[in-house]
């Protein structure tokens, strides 16, 4: 539901409570689908750097891609405030595990677990981050990728996607993903995902950022833009077949 | 009271009549009995070393550190009762998690070598609490580059080119002060450590002991980490040459 | 709660079946976990393994996700003990509940297989066959049907578990999981079963449709 909409019942969607103290009950500025697919060496994540202000395209170099640790990506659809401070939140839960000095460190799983946690405790408080979040690593050779949601529902799986890109790119990725995809193909899968979600997903833009992680550490590429071709016939007289009757 | 002098030692908050706290300098006392804890300023960096005595044998190695690390660019060694050390390192790192969480940026050293000296020294005004009995040098790289601090029970907190404290701080400061640190680098410096270190064990009358090594300089990419193994192990080589050349003369 | 918003809840769909015989009893689930018209994967497992000695809990609409107990009594839980225990913890949250459905299978202490059902607070009833979940509508009758269950009114009380060989069983729920398939949109995509007897545990998987 878009912010300072009319839910179904017809009530005033609120952020205050009897208590007056506030909680995100609707986001504000937010991004679209995060797209995360595991391949040969590891896992890429794509998504694009636009944060929508309800349908006014506000920011347009927002990065919700980024690396946690030194085996994890985290890539975030939803609020991006909130996943500013999930970002706090994991930045001092590897400084604290950093300070033990111990040798050992945080993977993908154990980052996972940690945000399951935190956004089913969240919700539980009646105060959920308002986020899905897709983590992706690679640690001692075993490659992982999950997702969470806003209230707390989590899972792992090859491919994932949030928001649209459940519907529009993972129909894509189940159809054409391999276990030993290479990098460029892996690349070639998430681009054509992302053109799709672009041509159809209202609040994507044209700009990107893709990245990986393997053993050997994470890549997050500058921004860039993907062509696009606009001459499809489905494209051409839109209004065409929606004539009104007046 | 029986005589004068007698009876103002019992409580960090009472003075004596010349306007000393017994109690403080006990717990300096404490820090003057343990093993000798050194660090130095080199041009490019900070090291810190600890001549880390092992009460038994059968403790299982790596036990008991003496070097901490605080954020990522800090590090502090401990001298004195090492549990207390302990204490106050858990409040260096929660001071220095809680500063970026505010700021954005981890904690300069200054700032946290202040936060520590201000909790030290807390610990020195209430009656039901006890000093702390350990000394603290701090080493941290920031903006300002590499310095070095060290914190004493008393909770006072001085920036240093270098510093000992320990059983063996006097000679230790002594073999500091000829060293030409402005020239020095953290490579050199790490060598030069190990021979004080090894230079102030005195092997007749001590427990045994292990040479904890840690620094943060250009080499760690301004982070402070463990001495690397390989390294370590030249300073020890280095540190007994220059021993028994000294028994040789 | 006055501030409790439908948010806090997800029905991500799901089906599961248990059916206790003298001395087997079968658990089974779908892997499909869903939300509304789409798939977030195909390959959830909602069949959780308690203790060695057979208990399973299984929680189709798996929003709330496991919560799980493993016992210090210095010997593994029972299979009654741990229906009490999980009916407490759903009780617990009487007032914001779990919404999950659960099953309990496992063997009892006579090595007779048992299955508890449950609603999402905590209330439970040891049967000797059921299903829940969103396809548990259209499997409950088959079951009714093909198990022939005695009359709860009948007195005295009869055994509730089912005549039916340790294989018969499995091919039971088969069909009914592929039947269920056919007709419930969340349920589908592979089939997950796991049978304990005095022997162990046994795990098998059945390919169902995708669509």
């Amino acid at each position: 539901m878009e912010w300072g909409a009319v839910s179904s019942e017809g009530k005033e969607v609120s952020t205050i409570l009897e208590s007056g103290s506030q909680r995100t009950l609707s986001p504000y500025v937010t991004g679209t689908s995060v797209l995360g697919l595991k391949y040969k060496d590891g896992v890429i994540m794509a998504a694009d750097m636009g944060g929508s202000y309800g349908s006014t395209l506000r920011y347009k170099s927002v990065e919700r891609i980024k690396p946690i640790g030194k085996h994890t990506l985290l890539g975030a659809s939803g609020e991006i405030s909130d996943f500013q401070e999930i970002l706090r939140y994991l930045d001092e839960l590897i400084i604290y595990d950093h300070m033990w000095d111990d040798g050992n460190s945080l993977g993908p799983k154990e980052v996972h677990n940690y945000l399951n946690r935190v956004m089913y405790n969240r919700r539980n408080k009646f105060n959920p981050l308002w986020n899905s979040l897709v983590v992706g690593g690679v640690k001692n050779g075993q490659k992982y990728l999950g997702m969470v949601g806003m209230i707390g529902t989590h899972y792992e799986d090859n491919h994932v996607a949030t928001g649209f890109g459940n519907h529009l790119a993972r129909p894509i990725m189940r159809a054409e993903w391999r276990e030993d995809l290479t990098f460029e193909e892996a690349v070639k899968i998430l681009e054509k995902c992302l053109l799709v979600l672009l041509y159809r997903d209202r609040s994507a833009i044209n700009k990107f950022q893709i990245s990986k992680i393997t053993e050997e550490g994470v890549t997050i590429s500058e921004p860039y833009a993907l062509k696009t071709f606009w001459g499809f016939s489905a494209f051409q007289n839109p209004t065409k077949g929606a004539e009104g009757s007046w | 009271m029986s005589s004068i002098g007698t009876g103002y030692d019992l409580s960090v908050t009472t003075f004596s009549p010349d306007g000393r706290v017994f109690q403080i300098e006990y717990a300096a006392k404490a820090v003057d009995n343990s093993g000798t804890v050194v660090g130095i300023k080199c041009k490019d960096g900070i090291v810190l070393g600890v001549e880390k005595l092992i009460p038994s044998k059968m403790m299982l190695a790596g036990s008991n550190r003496r070097i901490h690390a605080v954020h990522r660019h800090s590090g502090m060694a401990v001298s004195g009762l090492a549990a207390d050390g302990r204490q106050i390192v858990a409040r260096a790192k929660s001071e220095a998690t809680n500063y970026e969480r505010i700021y954005g940026e981890p904690i300069p050293v200054k700032e946290l070598a202040d936060r520590v000296a201000s909790y030290v020294h807390l610990c020195t005004l209430y009656w039901w609490l006890r000093p702390f009995g350990c000394g603290i040098i701090i080493g941290g790289y920031d903006r300002d580059g590499p310095q070095l601090y060290m914190v004493e029970p008393s909770g006072v907190s001085y920036r240093y080119f270098g510093a000992a404290i320990g059983k063996g701080r006097q000679a230790a400061k002594t073999e500091i002060e000829k060293l030409k640190l402005s020239e020095l680098t953290c490579r050199q410096g790490v060598i030069e450590v190990a021979k004080i270190i090894y230079g102030v064990h005195d092997e007749a009358k001590d427990k045994a002991f292990v040479l904890e090594l840690s620094w943060v300089c250009e080499e760690s990419n301004r982070q402070h980490q463990k001495v690397p193994e390989d390294l370590v192990e030249a300073a020890k080589a280095a540190a007994q040459a220059a021993l028994e050349e000294m028994d040789a003369d | 709660m006055a501030l409790r918003g439908d948010w806090v809840y997800e029905n991500n769909g799901g089906t599961c079946v248990a059916i206790a015989g003298s001395d087997y009893c079968v658990v089974a689930a779908d892997t499909r976990l869903s939300v509304g018209y789409s798939i977030y994967t195909r390959d959830y497992s909602k069949i959780c393994k308690l203790c060695d000695s057979s208990p399973l809990f299984l929680l189709p609409s798996p929003l709330t996700a496991s919560t799980i107990y493993q016992h210090q009594h210095n010997k593994q839980m029972s299979c009654p003990a741990m229906a009490r225990l999980l009916s407490n913890t759903l009780y617990y949250k009487r007032f914001f509940p779990y919404y999950t459905f659960n099953i309990l299978g496992g063997l009892d202490n006579e090595g007779k297989g048992c299955v508890y059902s449950y609603d999402a607070v905590g209330s439970y009833e040891r049967v000797g066959y059921s299903c829940q979940g969103t396809g548990g509508a259209l499997i409950m009758p088959v079951l009714d049907n093909q198990l022939k269950s005695p009359s709860p009114l009948l007195l005295p009380a009869r055994d509730a578990v089912t005549p039916l060989s340790e294989s018969e069983a499995v091919d039971l729920v088969k069909d009914v999981f592929a039947s269920a398939t056919e007709r419930d949109i969340y349920t589908g995509d592979k089939l997950e079963i796991i049978v304990v007897n005095a022997s162990g545990i046994r795990q098998e998987f059945l390919d169902l449709r995708k669509d």
